[in-house]
């Protein structure tokens, strides 16, 4: 059984249909690919898949489960987290903070246990900041513990949101464009950050523009063109499909 | 001893502290505009004043009681959030603030148009001031937990806190019925020092007062809420010894302040920082000389 499995997805928007009849796998343990040319669909698929948006036809599996029907938190809860293609971090807050969030499905603490600071909210609290710390260290961010979020230079936030979305510890991480906006210098920091991520159990399913990091880092690479998939192979036989270059060229 | 003016005056900034903190709570860390805060104050205030007139239940347990009601009906206005947001829901709360306050003015036991009267004077300092301390320990210790990070969250980003596995729905409503809560315990404190309840003093105006001091502080500053709470009951009796007849400008003061921080200073005095020592030292070197960044707009 695959880790997620999609099948004949439809998301329409008015008159729009922005992902058509999709139909895909990710196994367990590969870096997947989702790309194709701007406005192609690839975001839509990742709203879908976390319960921002109700498709109009098909569904989506988890380890078997049905996940369409899932509120966005739920979503997280059973082992799916994302980052946003536009930064989307909780920018007054501190980095740790940001972190900490990323972890409030692994925390349990409510309103009595917060307020009166039973020593259960305590040992988990400061358990939680230990964490939150080392997975800062992860990704190369130790020591901007305190910084607001928003005061990080675009390439630590792209990484910071990586982190917060380790936080509830996923099975399956989704990363939309985590490359976009970053020099050579930290694409290339990235691909080993991803392929680390993937070493310690975890599966990506990822979309990415910058085609040096999918050919280099993925097992599968999945291509949509207006919504519709048009390729689902290797990434060398991808890139030699005529459809897919096709499809590129087309947009100039 | 301090005047009779003085302890008076004392015992209305607790009280207003009170209003502040858990309105804070909502609107200020949690994002949720809310225009119908005093009704729950007013919920409050005739729970337990009907209690101690009418049954004799004594008036702390009243207090309690009360405060449990306001805050159910705060898990009832917190409903609506599941659904609206920003103006909408100011509307909607607003809408309740006046329903409500209708209500009370048709009820026989609340005694209508004419109020409620004949409550004992069971306020005094003290417990004001063990009140308004626990409400500050409160609410200080939920903003920095678990919950209190997710509340933030929700204001932050409502998109990003539901994808980092909150759900935001139960912790908007948790804000209005913690807020609501501790309105009601104002409610009921006011309304055991002055003694007589009437519909008119729990109306949008109030609400906006309330609101006004939380701005005035700076919305998501539980320290901002104390001091624009203290700034905003103070101000109008300290320009009243001056000019008599402000009082009857009140609003025109409260519109006019809003207007003139919203020009300079947006964030409210105290941002969403806290007062502390250090700040205020680094606060006054960086004014010499070192320029800081004003944050981006994103
Ligand atoms: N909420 C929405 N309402 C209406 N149309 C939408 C909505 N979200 C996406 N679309 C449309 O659906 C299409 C696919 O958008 P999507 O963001 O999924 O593309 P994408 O492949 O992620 O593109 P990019 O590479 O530019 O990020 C676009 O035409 C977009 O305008
Ligand atoms: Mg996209």
């Amino acid at each position: 059984m695959p880790l997620l499995e999609i099948k004949n997805l439809t998301m329409r928007f008015g008159g729009l249909t922005a992902v058509k009849n999709l139909t895909m796998t990710v196994e367990e343990g590969e870096i997947r690919s989702l790309i194709g040319p701007n406005g192609a669909g690839k975001t839509t698929v990742f709203n879908v898949l976390t319960g921002i948006y109700q498709p109009s036809k098909g569904n989506a599996f988890f380890q078997g489960r049905e996940i369409c029907s899932l509120r966005p938190y739920q979503v997280t809860s059973i082992g799916i987290t994302r980052t946003f293609q536009n930064i989307r971090l909780f920018g007054n807050m501190t980095v740790l903070d940001n972190i900490l969030i990323g972890m409030h499905t692994r925390t349990r603490s409510e309103l009595l246990a917060s307020v009166l600071k039973v020593r259960a909210t305590r040992t988990e609290e400061a358990e939680a900041r230990d964490q939150a710390r080392e997975l800062l260290q992860f990704v190369g961010l130790a020591g901007k513990e305190q910084e607001l979020a928003r005061n990080l230079p675009y390439g630590q936030q792209r990484r910071l949101e990586i982190a917060r979305a380790l936080g509830a510890d996923p099975k399956l991480l989704l990363l939309d464009e985590p490359a976009a906006g970053m020099n050579p210098q930290e694409t290339s920091d990235l691909m080993e950050l991803i392929t680390t991520i993937r070493a310690m159990g975890r599966t990506i399913l990822l979309i990415e523009h910058d085609m040096k990091v999918v050919m280099n880092i993925s097992d599968r690479v999945a291509v949509l063109d207006y919504g519709e998939k048009i390729a689902d192979s290797t990434p060398q036989e991808v890139q030699k499909d005529e459809k897919v270059v096709k499809a590129y060229l087309g947009e100039g | 001893m301090i005047s009779a003016y003085y302890y008076n005056l004392l015992i209305l900034i607790g009280i207003n502290i009170i209003l502040a903190l858990g309105l804070n709570l909502i609107t200020g860390y949690t994002g949720q505009l809310s225009l119908g805060h005093a009704a729950f104050m007013s919920v409050g205030g005739y729970a337990s004043g009907i209690l101690t007139v009418k049954t004799g239940i004594p008036f702390l347990p009243a207090l309690v009681i009360g405060a449990l009601v306001a805050a159910a009906l705060g898990f009832l206005v917190g409903l609506p959030t599941l659904r609206l947001r920003g103006d909408y829901l100011a509307i909607a709360t607003l809408g309740f603030g006046e329903i409500l306050r209708v209500t009370f003015l048709n009820l026989e036991i609340t005694g209508g148009p004419f109020g409620l009267r004949g409550l004992a004077k069971e306020t005094n300092g003290l417990i004001v001031f063990i009140a308004t301390v626990i409400a500050l320990v409160v609410i200080w210790s939920l903003i920095n937990s678990r919950v209190g990070r997710a509340m933030i969250a929700i204001r932050e980003d409502e998109v990003a806190a539901e994808a980092m596995g909150i759900n935001t729905t139960r912790y908007k409503v948790l804000a209005f019925v913690v807020g609501a809560f501790f309105a009601g315990i104002a409610g009921g404190l006011y309304a055991h020092w002055f003694r007589y309840l009437n519909p008119a003093s729990f109306g949008f105006m109030k609400s906006i007062e309330i609101l006004c001091m939380v701005v005035l502080g700076g919305l998501g500053s539980t320290t901002g809420a104390v001091v624009g709470a203290a700034t905003l009951t103070y101000a109008p009796e300290f320009l009243r010894s001056f000019f008599p007849v402000i009082s009857e400008y009140r609003m025109l003061f409260y519109g006019a302040l809003l207007v003139v921080l919203m020009l300079l200073r947006p964030q409210g005095i105290m941002g969403t920082s806290e007062f502390s020592p250090l700040k205020v030292y680094h606060w006054i070197r960086s004014r010499q000389g070192v320029k800081t960044t004003v944050g981006s707009d994103s």
